[in-house]
This record gives structure tokens, sequence and C-alpha cells, in this order.
């Protein structure tokens, strides 16, 4: 059956791609780009960039607008409302290193941290520092056989200790929701900040960080079909005020003397510096591009590639998909052959997949394997990516068997 | 400087193959024919790190010229590193200094093996050799 993407023309890229023969189904490491983005960066760019929240003359205006604008829209797609503020990072690993650093001071030595055995390295290397800075003790939430977090230990494990839980809404390697409403619950019953890992998970569905009810939620824009060197940090109002600048620099400041300064509240007291001010502008564009489609057609899309890329691995022999993956993507390996010379045949024809730990190497030694290819689907993808890539695949197994 | 014959010899089989399937094989059977490593010699001193795959690297002066040997656990590693070590072994210390080994690869046909987002490894193996041999 043929799957096409009716908003595949709407990325110049996978067009340029094709002429190239490459077929890209590395989604979850980065995301093509709609050409409402592209317009919107060359627009910005050729119409006078500007400094924001800074000058007062006219591009710095247009600009400052255009930037508050794009936080606006950010809000808008996690139906943040009143309840808490924008915050722009260089990065969802800028945004949790932010939290990391910034809360640093609510915990005392004893406290646990719990995380989940599947993060990647950005929601498990800031923890474990903070960890080890302050002599915390880092908890690490265990997986069921699906590769979901497995409550019964969760509520063990989550306990008055609890100062902090971050957990992935979507994990990169399994592509299997997490249980968060539950684990948010436990957190919260504890008195524990909550911290959702969203880079993965905001890329499907729609999601309300109010409904949710976390703390802080993070993602990154390159991964939502946005520019790169952007990541957001959604903070609850409570939650802010618990939160202290950790880089320092121009305009987060309300007043600085030689020897001791005072800064601004959230969103601008955690963005020191120059921010990415082109890249806020174009993730608002690409925003407004991802509302303006219909949202259910793209989930059916996304929902019927997976399913299509489900039964074509599992039809292979000797293949063993990573946990039981719902949507996104699947991460597999084939028995009696090196997932480096599996990349290396695919990369030969032209196959865009990731190949080795994923950013999550305590994840990949759990399941006893040195690294794994990954497909992962974006909502431009169609069946002919799919079938390029098990025809290669195919390809790749006879050579290798 | 004139090619080890080994290397003449890989040269001619790889500028002769048709396609990346044909490579792909060529490159297979290259690293069948590496000599095994003894299981000593697979030790955490001579990993090569920055690999996907496990790939071990020794290297001994013999009469002044470099003989190494290598294992891999992923194929075309293996293969990658027979074609590296054809080009090498048996070359003075001098000699190994001039060689240019990225210059090989691409008269090989395989230069974008080594390009830096490739993490294969064969430049964490190039990038070893040279520390060994100072």
């Amino acid at each position: 059956m043929m799957i096409l993407s009716p908003w595949r023309a709407d990325f110049p890229a996978i067009a340029a791609l094709q002429r190239q023969d490459q077929t890209y189904l590395d989604n979850a490491a980065t995301t093509q780009k709609p050409q409402a983005l592209l317009d919107a960066l060359a627009h910005y760019y050729a119409n006078g960039a500007a400094n924001v929240h800074r000058a007062q003359h006219l591009p710095g205006a247009h600009a400052t607008q255009a930037f508050e604008d794009s936080r606006l829209k950010v809000g808008q797609w996690l139906n943040a409302g009143d309840s808490g503020q924008i915050i722009f990072t260089h990065g969802a690993t800028s945004a949790l290193n932010l939290l990391a650093y910034g809360l640093e001071h609510v915990f005392n030595p004893g406290d646990e941290i719990v995380i989940s055995a599947l993060e990647h390295h950005a929601n498990l290397l800031p923890w474990q520092q903070l960890a080890q800075r302050r002599n915390l003790k880092l908890v690490i939430l265990p997986l069921d056989s699906d590769g979901l977090i497995d409550l019964a230990a969760a509520l063990r494990l989550i306990t008055p200790r609890t100062r902090l839980l971050a957990v992935s809404q979507l994990s990169n390697v399994l592509g299997a929701w997490q249980p968060l409403p539950a684990l948010l619950a436990m957190a919260k019953a504890q008195n524990a900040l909550t911290v959702v890992d969203g880079a993965q998970g905001v890329v499907h569905g729609r999601h309300d960080v109010q409904a949710l009810g976390c703390d802080f939620y993070v993602f990154s824009s390159h991964k939502l079909y946005g520019p790169d060197g952007l990541g957001v940090l959604f903070g609850r109002n409570a939650a802010l005020e618990q939160l202290r600048p950790w880089q320092f620099g121009g305009e987060m400041v309300l007043d600085a003397n030689y020897h001791d300064a005072r800064f601004r509240p959230a969103p601008l007291g955690f963005e020191a510096g120059t921010p990415p001010i082109a890249s806020v502008i174009g993730l608002g564009a690409t925003l407004d591009y991802l509302s303006g489609l219909d949202q259910d057609a793209v989930s059916a899309h996304e929902a019927a590639l997976h399913d299509c890329l489900l039964r074509g691995l599992v039809a292979r022999d000797g293949i063993r998909l990573l946990g039981k993956p719902q949507l996104a993507l699947a991460s597999f390996v084939v028995e009696g052959v090196h997932n480096a010379d599996l990349a290396h045949l695919l990369t030969e024809q032209g196959i865009a997949v990731r190949a080795g730990h994923h950013c999550a190497m305590p994840l990949l030694k759990r399941f006893e394997l040195a690294g794994a290819i990954r497909v992962s689907l974006a909502l431009y993808n169609d069946s002919e990516d799919l079938e390029r890539f098990f025809a290669a695949l195919d390809q790749a197994l006879e050579l290798l068997r | 400087m004139s090619l080890p014959v080994a290397a003449a010899q890989a040269l001619q089989t790889f500028q002769d193959a048709a396609g990346w399937e044909q490579r792909a094989r060529l490159l297979m059977q290259f690293g069948d024919r590496l000599p095994a490593l003894s299981d000593a010699d697979k030790c955490d001193a001579n990993r090569v790190h920055g690999c996907e795959s496990q790939v071990w690297l020794v290297g001994e002066l013999h009469d002044g010229h470099w003989q190494f040997s290598a294992a891999s656990d992923a194929r075309m590693i293996r293969g990658l590193v027979a074609l590296l070590l054809a080009r090498v072994n048996g070359l003075s210390a001098a000699e190994l200094q001039q060689v240019d080994l990225p210059d090989w690869f691409n008269q090989l046909g395989l230069s974008r093996q080594l390009s830096p987002s490739r993490s294969n490894g064969l430049n964490a193996v190039l990038q070893r050799m040279k520390a060994l041999a100072g």
C-alpha cells in the first residue's frame, strides 16, 4: 500500500536529498526544514537584523517584536497560558544544564534525583554531575520488558527523599510514550520538582504542559522542523521562583555594580547574552506552518508509516527490535551481523539512518549491545522511503550473511 | 616511493572494482584474510577508541621496519584496516612518516571512509598508528 505525504513538497531539502540519492530516515537526530522557515530566515536577514530587548531604534523594535511573537507562539504550542514562562536557550541540552545548575541550591547532601534507565545523555549527565557536586544520590528507574518505565519500581524508588524527577516523554531509542501522568503524580505526591525531556515527544502530536502538570518541559527546535541552536524551556511560575540564573551577561541584569548585581525575572533573566534571534523567529514560522496542518492527518500518516516500518522489520529473519516501539522510530539489531557493518552498507546505498549508541550508552549496555540501527520517521517521509530502506537492508544482509 | 607488492595488488583490485557492491565484497575478502590477533593482544592497551566497533592495533619494529597487526569484530573496518596494513607493513620508520594515508584510501576509492563524520574508526586507527610510530 502506498503511503504518500501531502507535506513532502513543503520541505525543499527532501527533493535535494533525493537528487543526491539520499533517503533521509534519521529524523530523531534532526529534521529537514519547511519552506516557511527558510523564507522567515531570509526575510529577517534581508530586511534588517538587530539585537533584541536593547535598542530603541526601529530595526531593534521590529526584531524584538518578531522575537516576542515567537515566544507567544511557543507558549500557545504548549498551551502554557499564564501558568508559566517560555525561556529560550541554545538547545535542549542547554536548557537541561540551566536546570541542573540553576536548581543546585535546592539540594542538600543525601537528597535524591530520579531519572530513568532510558535517558538521553542530555537528561542524564547534567543530573549525574549535579549529584557528584552536591553529594546527592542519582536513582535510576528501571524499564519493563516493553521498554517502559516500570511503575511498580517507580513507586518504591520515588520517596520523600526525592527532590527532583527528570524523565523523557518519548525515548529516542525505544520509541515508546513513557507513563508520565503516573510518574509525575508520584513525584508531586513527594513534593519533588518535575522535569520532562520533550525533545522527541514534542515532535509527535500536541502536548499541553498545563494538563501534563510538570514543573519544567524542555525541547529543541531543530527536531521540531525548526532551526538549530535553539532550545525551549517551559517553567511553571512557582517552579521558576526556585530557579536561579546560571549564565550571566548582557540583558539579563536589572542593575549592575562592580561588586554586585540584581537580575531580571524569567524569561529574560535566563537569557544572558544575545539569543539566537533568527532561530527564534524561524521557529515561530515553523510553528505557524505546523499549526496550519491537520494534526490528526499528520498523526495518522506517521502511524501508518510506523506500522509499515515495523511490519517490514519483523517480516525479516533475525531482526530483533529494541523494546516495543509505538511510534516515530524503531531501533534494531540483526543476529550475527555487526551494526557497524550494516550501517556501512546502508550508507553506501544512500540510506541515512543512525547507527551506534544514540547518546544513550547506559541503555544500550542494559540491552548488552554495543549499538543498534535506528530508523526514525518524519511527516514528510513516505512509503517509498521505506521501500528504498528495505531494499537496501535486504541487499546489505545478503552481502553480509 | 614504490608501493609494497601487497599494496600494489590491492590497488589494482580496487581500481578494477565496479560499484559499491563489489568494493564491499572485496573489503570483506581482505578483512577475512587479515591474520588473527592473539587473545593476549586483544587487550585494552591495544584497543583503538573512537570506533563503533572494537578495533585493536599492535605495531612492532623489526630490524627498523614496521610490522603492524590488527583485529576487529566488524567486517568492513577489518577490511579497511587490512588495506591500511598492506600499505604500511615493512616500511622503515622514515618511510612510514612520509606515506600519505588519506591519499592511499583515496586511490582505493574509499576516501569517504575518512570523512570526519564517520564513526567507523578508520580515522581513529590512523591516529593510533601515528602515535605508535612516533
